[in-house]
């Protein structure tokens, strides 16, 4: 990159006029330096800096003076210089062109130079160099006209390739354009594009990590869906089994029993009874379609993870980002005036929060305010835990109540089987309302804060939840001999997320409003509440949960969930712009979003996959229904498809002999471990030893400048 | 090849052709724009090169530019007069800087001149205030705005004096991934 060079000036009483041919626009700028001599204006302008930079093509002789002389004090607003700088602003803003008396040789060099430097070049090479030079096009042309007519004298067949290059230049002109008129056009393709656009704009960072990260959810899901869809889903419906077909009521879309128990949805229609022989084997399709799932999820968790990590440790960290953001945030192509306002909407959210980041003042307190705050945070933790505590108690009760019951073969009514996830949702309804008491109690300083100890304290209570419902499902449900445990477990899931969507719906419509009418009326704030991301992310990860978790009991859940995802958006976004007003301290929300699929990752899909292989390894399958019946454990299932198909096609032998050879050999997977570490811990070293360099290089920039300060002074020292 | 035009001969075509970002077709079609701007001004016959020029009031007013904050400084700093009155040529200069082709460099010392109220080839506190209320549409607050002008100074400031020269400037720019594509009008 070029650096552009900057040169001092002489006075301006030794600048003469000159209306010469060479139009070159070298804007010469005379702010009068009050106390140098022409001597050492002379000298500086013959630094090695200024005429090295002559003899290349590309450069501009922007010319003004850079440095304030030490001795003098800071010229304001002086009136001497007022009067300079509006007669350099005529001068500058004439028709003519200046140039002063030792420059006056380099103007008419400086246009030879350039001329000359264009006639070295190939055509194309030198069309290029000229379209680049920053001249006015008049310039540009007297410029051309000079350079080719001379290179075409010398060279006839120059003139036969521009033929060539035109057509060539045309088409990457062309091909550039359609390129970016279609960019605009690809980016609006992304689902609710513009709907994030406006709601990043007024209400900030963290709202719209919010809003992201329920889009990448429907996409997962939609993944699920469409896997399980094609392999079990489709294969099964179009062989259904014989089976009696209850009768259909309402109540079944809630409790999932019923007409629902012997349908697609649940675990135990599937089997391999009515599908065509030997070509499609249902416990085979069954079990390596839920391990491909996990193991695609889990791939895009752990890319999605590792892109986040990556922002936030890239070389030129963003302590340097407000000027680049002023300079080069605002778009030029935007024409319409809706545009325009919400483009500076965005910008001044994203400068506050910015600012908001930089001055992060913490008053100083006092030993006994620092004690008092201490205190009121252990009281509201353990208050937050005992509550949590009191809540995974009550479920597991009622679990374990809910379920003996069954063992009496005393198939409970319909309604009782709803008091389980009715449970379970309003406690996950009333206690994100006490832990936002507890918060407001504490008063933390900057939302940042406040946000993470809500997300953790919502993650600690849907840890608490799912752990004692699986521990139910997994340890006391086979034990009980149910007849079809599998599918029991999968109604008990869809009922557990049909509840949560409902109770989600109500609060969403009826609660965030009914607050907002109480908080401005009875309250008398004057701003509308703030959007509670913990607790809707926290809902989001939740439903997330229980639909992996059901996937292997309940193949058509993810359909459930993805049509709770899209109604969820659009009710979300509505009651944000009714009931909700963005954050009164805008803050920061880089590191959200790694956040949310952090969480995602780490207790929400592990635990699942921990929970799917302890079930698949160690619990027999039930004998009367499902792709499973009559074996041991589900993995039998897999391991005897397996060598099925090793039979059936003997090239897959070799397959299954790497399989025990590599992945299963515990040294190769601790050699393949140290490696991928030792490349993470060099990878890290290079991004430490970059920064330090651009740091050093940096401070050296700056003591280069106090150099030229100090020496400037002293050569005008010397001249007096 | 086509239809034969009157607006221009062939040199001064080839010549817009090699000196701008832009192909013939284009350049006939911004003279279309050109012309409309002010028929009774603009001659169509531009093959003896006619000296005019249109006012600023003018040019601001064309669709691309109307709700553009920095409007009259882009015009402005394409003219030779200062007072953004363009000729021809200055106006295809401008469109041409402002195209997808131009590259990073050629913007950069544009940039510059525009976000360059004063015209000292500084850019100094005010312009940064200006360049700011532009940008914001005063919606900060005067504290806010001093603030961000202070630590924007004090970011991309590498010699030391308080304001940003053309180094300091395209130094920063250099960081901004999207300044090719936002720094962009197109026509």
């Amino acid at each position: 990159m070029e650096v552009f060079k900057e040169c001092t000036d002489v006075q301006s009483n030794r600048s003469s006029y000159t209306s010469d041919e060479s139009h070159d626009r070298e804007e010469i700028s005379h702010l009068q330096r009050h106390g140098w001599s022409a001597a050492t204006v002379k000298v500086l302008a013959s630094m090695p800096s200024r005429t090295a930079e002559l003899n290349k093509s590309r450069r501009v002789r922007y010319q003004a003076s850079s440095h304030e002389s030490p001795h003098l004090s800071r010229p304001v607003k002086g009136a001497s210089v007022l009067a300079e700088a509006e007669e350099i602003n005529t001068e500058v803003r004439s028709d003519l062109s200046y140039s002063t008396d030792s420059n006056l040789c380099a103007a008419e060099n400086n246009m030879d130079q350039l001329v000359s430097s264009l006639q070295g070049l190939s055509v194309s090479e030198g069309t290029r160099k000229l379209r680049e030079m920053p001249l006015s096009l008049a310039d540009k042309i007297e410029i051309r006209k000079v350079a080719f007519s001379l290179k075409t004298e010398s060279s006839f067949i120059g003139r036969n390739i521009p033929c060539y290059t035109h057509l060539s230049m045309y088409i990457s002109m062309t091909w550039r354009h359609c390129l970016f008129s279609c960019l605009p056009v690809f980016s609006s393709f992304k689902l609710w594009h513009s709907a994030l656009k406006t709601l990043s704009g007024r209400y900030g960072t963290g709202v719209l990590s919010y809003f992201l990260f329920l889009r990448t959810l429907l996409f997962l899901n939609l993944l699920l869906f469409v896997i399980t869809g094609l392999f079990l889903i489709i294969p099964q419906a179009i062989n259904p089994p014989p089976s009696p077909k209850a009768d259909f009521s309402g109540i079944e879309l809630l409790t999932g029993t019923g007409y629902f128990s012997d349908s697609l949805m649940f675990y135990g229609y599937y089997s391999s009874e009515t599908l065509p022989g030997d070509q499609y084997r249902m416990p085979a399709a069954y079990f390596f379609t839920i391990g491909f799932t996990l193991f695609i999820i889990c791939i895009i968790l752990v890319y999605r993870l590792s892109k986040s990590f990556g922002k936030n440790f890239q070389v030129l960290k963003s302590n340097k980002n407000l000027a680049v953001k002023v300079f080069s945030c605002w778009d030029f192509k935007v024409s319409k005036k809706i545009s325009v306002r919400l483009q500076s909407e965005k910008i001044s959210t994203q400068l506050k929060e910015q600012l908001s980041e930089m001055i992060k003042g913490e008053d100083k307190k006092t030993c006994m305010q620092q004690l008092h705050r201490l205190i009121v945070h252990l009281l509201a933790w353990t208050a937050c835990l005992i509550s949590i505590f009191l809540g995974t108690i009550g479920v597991h009760n009622l679990s374990g109540k809910n379920f003996n019951v069954k063992t009496t073969l005393n198939l409970p009514k319909d309604t009782e089987l709803l008091v389980l996830s009715a449970v379970v949702s309003g406690i996950n309804l009333l206690l994100p309302g006490f832990f936002n008491l507890c918060v407001w109690a504490e008063q933390y300083e900057s939302p940042g804060t406040r946000v993470y100890v809500s997300v953790f304290r919502n993650l600690l209570l849907k840890v608490s939840v799912i752990g004692v419902l699986c521990y139910r499902w997994l340890e006391s449900i086979p034990a009980n001999g149910l007849e079809c445990w599998e599918s029991s477990v999968g109604q008990e899931l869809y009922r557990l997320l049909v509840m949560d969507f409902i109770v989600t719906v109500l609060y969403t419509f009826l609660g965030e409003f009914l607050w907002r009418v109480f908080s401005q009326t009875i309250l008398q704030k004057k701003r509308k509440p703030v959007f509670d991301i913990a607790r809707n992310v926290l809902e989001l990860i939740y439903g997330q949960t229980l639909t992996w978790i059901g996937v292997l009991f309940a193949p058509l859940l993810p359909g459930v969930q993805l049509i709770k995802l899209i109604v969820l958006f659009y009710m979300k976004k509505r009651s944000l712009i009714l009931n909700c007003q963005a954050s009164r301290k805008p803050w920061r929300a880089t590191q959200m979003t790694t956040l949310f699929i952090c969480i995602l990752w780490f207790p929400s899909f592990l635990g699942t996959v921990v929970t799917i292989i302890y079930t698949v390894w160690t619990i027999k399958p039930s004998e009367k229904c499902g792709p499973f019946r009559n074996l041991t454990t589900m993995f039998e299932g897999g391991q005897m498809s397996t060598r099925h198909l090793e039979d059936a096609h003997p090239i897959l032998k070799w397959l299954s002999w790497v399989y025990d050879c590599l992945v299963e050999n515990p040294v190769f997977l601790f050699l393949a471990s140290g490696v991928f570490l030792m490349v993470i811990y060099f990878q890290a070293q290079v991004v430490d030893g970059q920064r330090k360099i651009i740091s050093r290089l940096e401070k050296q920039i700056e003591n280069e400048g106090k150099d030229k300060k100090f020496l400037i002074a002293k050569l005008q020292d010397l001249c007096k | 090849m086509g239809n034969k035009q009157t607006i221009f001969t062939d040199e001064q075509l080839d010549a817009y052709q090699d000196c701008t970002f832009f192909t013939r077709k284009e350049i006939l079609r911004l003279h279309g724009r050109y012309h409309e701007l002010a028929p009774h001004l603009v001659p169509m016959d531009y093959t003896n090169e006619p000296d005019c020029k249109i006012p600023l009031a003018l040019i601001v007013n064309m669709p691309e530019l109307k709700e553009n904050p920095f409007r009259n400084r882009i015009v402005e700093s394409f003219s030779e007069d200062g007072m953004g009155n363009l000729s021809f040529n200055e106006f295809v200069d401008m469109f041409s800087v402002l195209s997808e082709m131009a590259p990073r460099e050629l913007k950069a010392i544009y940039a510059f001149k525009i976000y360059d109220f004063n015209v000292d080839n500084y850019l100094c506190k005010e312009d940064l205030e200006k360049t700011l209320n532009k940008l914001t549409k005063e919606e900060l607050t005067p504290e806010e705005v001093e603030l961000v002008c202070e630590k924007t100074i004090e970011e991309a400031d590498l010699d030391g004096d308080h304001k940003l020269s053309f180094a300091d400037f395209e130094n920063m720019i250099s960081r901004a991934p999207d300044f090719l594509s936002t720094f962009h009008i197109r026509i």
